[in-house]
């Protein structure tokens, strides 16, 4: 191998050197042996794959597995340091690239696995089932003054109870309807009931509730709860009520 | 406006009745202006409208609804005087050789003008020949002489009444045409739910226009008369719908996201004007005709709704606004600039520009309030000046106040105990009958010819 004879030529000449100081000076030491040419190391191999390589969104997840040689320093994005081989249960929420490098005196590889992932389909068994009637028992709707729409003090009480229930039940969508009393003009009450459902809607989302869970439509004058001419049943007629979206 | 009586022996009660009048002069000097700007006019012309003459045997029944209407479109002018048939001459001269104006023109009857003709059927064709003479120009009295000839139906004797009706009504109107060719389009309840529905403008020939089993309102018919918009109630809220009436069902009008309803056109046909609630506040905004192009030209906190173009300009809106509390009308530019507010209180809808451009219709109810008694009333106010003149007094609540072309009628609604229904009149607040039977019968709007 021609480096192997330069080395022992370098050798030899290290060797005359130090015999010819040697000769030329006082006696020394006697020459210390040469330093051991530096061992070659293999260059690290590393694999790895995901089982399956494809999975839905909210499953069971897949498998990563890798495998190294000659490496010292393991790692794959996205989790850290790893050892040189391992399994690794993985459950992303989209499709991720599993990148691993691995490092060693003889220098460094890398490998990737690729993970699909699906979004999954809503499915109505995921949602809550809750009949009207509970839902109206437990949220009740808010009432207001003549041509306002301002939350009175009763109505943001309701309100954060209604609040309170929806975040309980988290997969819950509703529809707030505005409605007016019908001494009005039939199409200024439909916008003064799109103001009443807006409001109620901001008091929800004030209190937490996520705004696309909740959707508005004003009834106007043109659906009422009660036809009696009195103030008693006016104020009846003057809200913001809930009811299930489908 | 006091119209001086014919019999003048009457001089004590004359004086009498001047103290009585004087009162309500204000009220009467209100009117006169009004009549001036609604194309009323100070004074009545003095109309005959004979029988017409029977022209076949079996013509009978079709005659009768001709006469009736013929007589009926005149008398809803609000221009003529007329005569009525128990004081005219119990004639029925069928052409110019058999009319003797002298009868009509002297007393009890008195008339300057005398419409008259003959109507018969042949093979199944209803023909009309119609003239009208000026009863005080015996030499040369033909003003006009027309013929008609269609289908026989009772729709076409009608149909020719009416076109006879509005060629004296222009001829004799100073120019402007005669509105009996109109049509008013509205929401019945009828049939259970609240649909559009279309009949003439003397309510006859009333028909269901839409049938979307939902609710439907505020129809406002396109001024070339080919499509009605109006707010439908679907199934993700309100959407300002468009339906043909050249095709006859609901052609496609892309909505804008939200709530929309209350359209109004331009009278040009090229604007729509609605309320929106994109932002969860109600405000006005304007698109194209084809729906595209839309703008916000609102920002107030409060409902902002029922826009109407100035007809004459097309570049005002007024619209109703509760930005301040109770709702009022204000007026601005249609790009939203120049705000200004007309009402000065009380609980104000509806507006309607009249086709002159010069005045507001709206329903006013000026003690409104929790608790507050008091009705709500169809009132003009002329832009300018803001000067208002109420025009119902009656019990019970008025609404939806909608312009005839010639200015010189208001459609309204009334409800006075059972359910809402539809009413007409003369701008200055006269002759205020009755147009739809029963059921349910709200927010007129009147086409635009």
């Amino acid at each position: 191998m021609k480096i192997l004879h330069h080395r022992h030529f370098a050798s030899l000449i290290a060797l005359a050197t130090l015999t010819f100081a040697a000769g030329c000076h006082k006696k020394a030491a006697p020459p210390p042996p040469p330093p051991p040419p530096p061992a070659t190391s293999p260059a690290p191999t590393a694999t790895i794959s995901v089982t399956p390589d494809t999975i839905n969104a909210g499953g069971g997840g897949a498998v990563l597995s890798w495998k190294t040689t000659d490496a010292t320093d393991v790692s794959i994005d996205g989790i850290g340091s790893v050892n040189t081989y391992g399994t690794q249960n993985v459950n992303p929420t989209e499709s991720t690239t599993y990148h691993l490098v691995a490092r060693g005196p003889g220098g460094s590889t890398d490998a990737t696995a690729r993970l699909t992932v699906n979004a999954a389909p809503v499915t109505q068994s995921a949602m809550e089932n809750i009949d009207e009637q509970t839902f109206e028992q437990n949220v009740k709707p808010a009432f207001f003054d003549y041509d306002s729409y301002d939350i009175r003090p009763d109505a943001q009480t309701t309100l954060a109870q209604d609040a309170g229930y929806l975040a309980a039940h988290p997969t819950l969508k509703v529809v707030i309807g505005g409605y007016c009393d019908d001494r009005g003009s039939a199409e200024y009450n439909l916008a003064l009931g799109e103001n009443r459902a807006n409001a109620a809607k901001q008091a929800l989302v004030n209190g937490g509730i996520a705004p696309d869970r909740i959707r508005t439509v004003s009834y106007g004058k043109e659906k009422q709860f009660c036809t009696e001419n009195n103030e008693a049943c006016w104020q009846q007629n003057r809200r913001a009520g809930f009811s299930l979206d489908k | 406006m006091r119209r001086i009586k014919r019999v003048s022996f009457l001089a004590p009660r004359l004086l009498l009745l001047t103290l009585l009048f004087l009162p309500l002069g204000r009220q009467a000097d209100a009117q006169d202006w009004v009549r001036t700007g609604t194309n009323l006019g100070a004074a009545r012309i003095r109309l005959a409208a004979a029988d017409f003459n029977p022209g076949s045997p079996d013509v009978g029944p079709l005659k009768s609804t001709f006469d009736t209407t013929l007589f009926g479109d005149l008398s809803n002018a609000g221009i003529f005087d007329m005569v009525s048939k128990s004081l005219a001459p119990p004639l029925m001269p069928g052409s110019p050789q058999q009319i003797n104006l002298a009868q009509w023109s002297a007393p009890p009857s008195n008339a300057a003008f005398v419409a008259f003709g003959s109507i018969s059927t042949t093979g199944g064709r209803l023909a009309v020949y119609g003239w009208l003479f000026d009863a005080k120009n015996p030499d040369s009295p033909q003003i006009l002489g027309k013929q008609y000839n269609e289908a026989a139906s009772q729709e076409n004797a009608r149909l020719i009444a009416h076109r006879f009706a509005d060629e004296i009504i222009t001829r004799l109107g100073g120019g402007i045409p005669g509105i009996a060719e109109t049509h008013i389009f509205y929401v019945s309840a009828r049939g259970g739910n609240k649909e559009i529905w279309e009949m003439d403008y003397d309510g006859q020939g009333a028909h269901q226009v839409t049938h979307l089993g939902t609710i439907s309102l505020s129809p406002r018919v396109s001024p070339d008369n080919d499509r009605i918009a109006f707010a439908s109630l679907g199934r993700l809220g309100w959407a300002i719908r468009m339906y043909s009436l050249v095709l006859g069902r609901l052609v496609s009008f892309p909505s804008m996201t939200g709530n929309t309803f209350s359209p109004a056109w331009s009278s040009n046909g090229a604007k729509i004007a609605f309320s929106g609630s994109r932002t969860g506040d109600p405000e006005i905004y304007t698109a194209d005709a084809s729906g595209g192009g839309v703008k916000q030209i609102t920002r107030f906190r409060g409902p902002d709704v029922s826009p109407t173009w100035n007809p004459k300009t097309n570049t005002q809106i007024a619209w109703c606004s509760g930005r301040s509390g109770l709702p009022q009308i204000y007026i601005m530019e249609s790009d939203g600039t120049n705000v200004q507010r007309l009402t000065d209180g009380g609980y104000a809808t509806s507006p309607a520009w009249s086709p002159s451009g010069q005045y507001i219709a709206f329903a006013w109810n000026r003690k409104y309030g929790p608790g507050a008694p008091g009705g709500q009333d169809i009132y003009i106010m002329d832009i300018a000046s803001k000067r208002w003149t109420q025009l119902t007094h009656d019990a019970g609540r008025q609404d939806f106040p909608s312009w005839s072309p010639d200015s010189r009628h208001i459609v309204f609604q009334r409800e006075n105990g059972g359910g809402a229904e539809i009413w007409t009149m003369l701008s200055d607040g006269t002759e205020q009958h009755r147009l739809t039977p029963g059921g349910g019968n709200s927010m007129p709007n009147w086409s635009w010819k």
